[in-house]
């Protein structure tokens, strides 16, 4: 039994980890970041400050992947140590599923768009 | 599996693990509900893979730069930006168990969403009106689909907010209460990072196209 108690006394006090993160200042921290990075890409569009568009797109998805960081430590209180690292490994294998759905849908579907035209425009090509 | 079978004084098997120990109520929610949030960010990630195939397909109809009105977006970021700093506000007096005040920023909080909702739909009855609707183009289609689930998740967080709000005036800040507020706080700040992926890839990239 005394196993018994001893994990039951491990889950308490893990218990209480998951909640000591969240303060005044980091609440704040992560308001005052996030608004700096919402601001930004928002007058880069907007005014068209870069010269290029590419530019532009490369800058505010940049941004955008600060930004989900940003709220990914200081809203969403992630660190590797919480649920002994379970979260993480689930965030972990929910980014590498995300990357695969997303780049291999748009890859693949890029190549169906380029090499399947329509027979007109083949025709043409020749 | 031959720790299932545990054989009693009286003979008779039992099937169940023996070194099954008592765990506290709720000590896995926070686990199984981030696993949940992982799952929803699958479904986004899959309606921003559909857009990023579809989203150049107008079909001869408008084009994002026809539609959009970045400061009209701009201001709908900082309402859901708002909302989730009044939530953190939330949670911090919840730890301090002033109910008065959890109540207060739960409320505020309430009004920012609701302000968030009501200026999507206008947005939406907007192009509708002029003509955009879902049917429109492959784009459109992407458009509404991928926007309107983050709508339906804020629309259901407030449904759930209102309802911790009862929750917590009746009963208090008591421990489940606190694991739900606690549940509810990831899953708006969840819809939050969402929202950084929609305004940037949606609405910036497409005005920029």
């Amino acid at each position: 039994m005394t196993t018994d108690t001893h994990a039951a006394g491990a889950h308490d006090h893990h218990h209480d980890d998951g909640h000591a993160h969240s303060t005044f200042s980091g609440y704040m921290l992560g308001f005052v970041l996030s608004v700096v990075l919402t601001a930004i890409p928002f007058w880069l569009v907007m005014s068209g400050a870069l010269p290029s568009k590419q530019i532009t797109a490369l800058v505010i998805m940049a941004f955008a992947v600060v930004q989900i960081v940003v709220h990914m430590i200081y809203f969403l209180h992630m660190n590797a140590k919480s649920e002994n690292g379970w979260t993480m490994m689930a965030l972990i294998f929910t980014i590498v599923m995300v990357v695969i759905g997303l780049s291999g849908s748009l890859w693949v579907m890029n190549h169906l768009n380029s090499n399947m035209m329509p027979i007109h425009q083949m025709s043409g090509m020749k | 599996m031959t720790v299932a079978v545990n054989p009693t004084q009286t003979g008779e098997p039992l099937f169940y693990l023996a070194d099954e120990h008592p765990h506290p109520e709720g000590y896995s929610t926070s686990l199984g509900f981030w696993i949940y949030l992982m799952s929803d960010c699958l479904i986004f990630a899959m309606l921003f893979a559909a857009f990023g195939v579809l989203g150049a397909n107008y079909a001869a109809g408008p084009a994002p730069k026809d539609l959009f009105d970045l400061n009209l977006v701009a201001v709908n970021t900082s309402m859901l930006l708002l909302s989730s700093i009044t939530y953190g506000f939330a949670m911090l007096t919840m730890q301090q168990n002033k109910i008065g005040q959890t109540q207060m920023w739960l409320a505020i909080t309430g009004l920012f969403g609701a302000a968030f909702i009501g200026i999507e739909l206008t947005e939406f009855a907007h192009m509708i009106h002029e003509g955009a609707t879902p049917q429109r183009s492959a784009f459109l289609s992407a458009f509404f689909t991928l926007v309107g689930t983050h709508g339906l998740h804020v629309t259901c967080g407030l449904i759930w907010l209102v309802t911790l709000m009862v929750q917590v005036g009746k009963f208090g800040l008591i421990e489940a209460n606190r694991r739900r507020l606690m549940c509810l706080s990831m899953f708006w700040h969840f819809l939050d990072v969402v929202w950084i992926g929609v305004f940037t890839f949606v609405y910036l990239l497409g005005v920029l196209r």
